[in-house]
């Protein structure tokens, strides 16, 4: 019975050498990343360029992968995105979708293949369900939702709802890493000169099925990734309320908007809207919201900000506490007047 | 034994509702501070309760739902809730020294689905001190289960095979059907969870715990990453109030926002 934890001891250490010997290695050659975009309908999603942008920090060699149906418009897309060395594609509509039970298998292969050093992918709704799952099957501790690289192992990230800031250092290889799509803004789209290479397909079939999507259709700037949001609270008061006043605002601006949880849960606006720890994180040019009185899990998602501006009848909000310019007053005259304004 | 076989892993975080300060040698936060069950996880007994109470309807019969957390003698505490809240029995696997990592705790995890034979596992998205949001996609990918996650709607088939779930997706939300066994991470629109009463709370210290060691799993605690350190983010400094909407304009032009 004895020598059992001796030896897992021993194993334990073996290990933690292996992967400092690991680490050693990788940082006296150069950086090998591949960066996991994604795609729909034959589109590439510009925001998660920003893993691209996050390569470039590490530097190094940066690949891009993509995978589904008429792949191909994609990668050549894909090609001249700044930064990108050579492009992956697997063109297999079993990939569409973005499921994990086949993609899963699929990253593996090609994260093999490639004897990556890095794998990086946005923190999007894909990139949260996708890479955990592949970090487990390649045994690997993932780092999430990053927000800065400080060398090829060390990584800053939020905790706590953004209300500390972790520095971890990995000693696992690959490292796999998402990263937070505001903190790394998408460089150009234009001007690379990637490679095409077809990557590795294990047609793993997916045991889930995809049956269908309602996704919120919207012609104003998507949220995540906005240079103007503004953004309404419990204080709309109702759905009606919420859909007269906000829209016209967003609109005088070029905003998207967002809501706090409070205002989604009212069902005054949709869920996809949701701004902080448990919805998007934004970082724009200017948020500016009304009626949001500012709880910690809020301003988890938008104090990084550029300016923030609040309109609330409480002068005691904490909101006004992190607002660059507040205004006290009922925001159902003061909003209407903003976009008044604003228009002329 | 046809019936669910429900797994929900909670976890003891700081609240919800306090604001976490970093401590003075900038290793991690305060924790003398009020505790309770991460708000992700109430969602998942909550659930699980829910489908069973829901039997009647076209829910499969649920055979039994075990708790489980790992960490510090004081999650404890939180195991009793879920018991209070409808959890059957618990397992913990009590850890002082180390705060756990997700790969670990889905190694863990991995190891109990299998010895108590579970065929579902319903965890939260997330835990609000550490924001990883991993657990659940690597429980699901060491097991070579389906999962679905940031679920906001789960239907399981009368025939307890399959699942249908409605989950959060960026810009809106999706279904997808998935076979038994599988994982699910719950989103907050999932459900509201109820309040503990107090003769649940006395029946809940009747019902058995389990106290048990990584060991006793064969999983190691080692930590894969290594904490530099921690610290508080950059304040920012609110820019005070203006009068009137004039003012508000004349400010944002001033900062360029506008």
């Amino acid at each position: 019975m004895a020598a059992a934890p001796l030896r897992s001891g021993l194993l334990r250490q073996t290990a933690t050498c292996l992967r400092q010997s690991r680490a050693t290695f990788s940082l006296g050659r150069h950086a090998s990343t591949l960066a996991v975009l994604e795609q729909r309908d034959g589109k590439l999603n510009i925001s998660s360029l920003a893993s691209v942008s996050a390569a470039q920090k590490l530097g190094g060699s940066i690949h891009g992968f993509v995978a589904g149906s008429n792949i191909k418009g994609v990668a050549e897309e894909l090609a001249k995105v700044e930064g990108l060395e050579k492009v992956i594609f697997v063109d297999n509509g079993a990939y569409d979708k973005g499921l994990p039970e086949n993609w899963g298998p699929l990253l593996v292969e090609n994260i093999k293949k490639g004897g990556y050093t890095h794998v990086l992918a946005g923190h999007s709704a894909f990139g949260k369900n996708l890479l955990p799952r592949v970090a487990a099957l390649l045994d690997v501790q993932q780092i999430s939702d990053i927000t800065a690289i400080e060398s090829e192992d060390t990584f800053v990230r939020p905790i706590y709802a953004g209300n500390a800031i972790l520095t971890v250092q990995s000693a696992d290889s690959p490292k796999i890493i998402t990263v937070r799509g505001t903190a790394f803004q998408a460089g150009s789209t234009t001007g690379g000169s990637a490679t095409l290479e077809e990557g590795a397909d294990p047609k793993v079939e997916s045991t889930t099925e995809w049956i269908s999507e309602d996704l919120a259709k919207s012609d104003r700037p998507d949220l995540g990734s906005a240079d103007k949001v503004v953004s309404g609270g419990r204080g709309l008061k109702s759905k009606e309320e919420f859909d007269r006043i906000m829209p016209p605002l967003a609109d005088a601006l070029g905003a998207a908007i967002g809501a706090s949880r409070a205002a989604v849960d009212s069902g005054f606006a949709d869920n996809s809207l949701q701004v902080g720890q448990t919805g998007k994180n934004v970082a724009p040019q200017l948020y500016l919201c009304a009626g949001i009185s500012g709880a910690i899990q809020h301003l988890a998602g938008m104090k990084d900000s550029k300016v923030i501006a609040a309109i609330n009848k409480d002068a005691d909000a904490p909101i006004f506490q992190v607002a660059d310019v507040g205004l006290v007053g009922d925001l159902f005259e003061k909003v209407p007047e903003l976009t008044e304004k604003l228009k002329k | 034994m046809s019936g669910l076989r429900i797994l929900v892993p909670v976890k003891r975080v700081i609240d919800y509702a306090v604001k976490p300060r970093v401590n003075k040698a900038g290793t991690g936060v305060e924790t003398n501070v009020k505790h309770s069950m991460n708000p992700f996880d109430e969602l998942s007994i909550e659930e699980a309760v829910r489908i069973r109470e829901n039997k009647t309807k076209t829910n499969p019969a649920v055979d039994d739902i075990l708790a489980f957390s790992a960490g510090p003698s004081k999650s404890q505490d939180i195991l009793r809730t879920a018991l209070a809240m409808g959890a059957d029995r618990a397992i913990h696997v009590v850890e002082e020294k180390t705060e756990l990592e997700p790969l670990t705790i889905a190694k863990l995890l991995a190891a109990v689905t299998k010895q108590e034979d579970r065929n579902l596992v319903i965890l939260g998205k997330q835990s609000i001190d550490d924001d990883s949001g991993q657990t659940g996609q690597m429980l699901a990918g060491l097991l070579g289960w389906p999962q679905a996650t940031q679920a906001s709607k789960v239907e399981i088939s009368s025939d307890g095979k399959s699942a249908t779930v409605t989950r959060e997706v960026d810009g809106g939300v999706e279904t997808l059907k998935s076979p038994l066994p599988m994982v699910v991470t719950t989103d907050l629109r999932l459900n509201e969870p109820r309040y503990a009463t107090l003769p649940s709370i006395m029946k809940a210290k009747k019902k058995p715990l389990e106290k048990k060691t990584l060991a006793d799993y064969g999983v190691d605690g080692a930590l894969r990453l290594k904490t530099l350190k921690v610290a508080e983010p950059p304040a920012r400094q609110g820019g005070g109030k203006v009068e009137d909407v004039d003012g508000l304009i004349a400010k944002l032009k001033e900062l360029g926002a506008i």
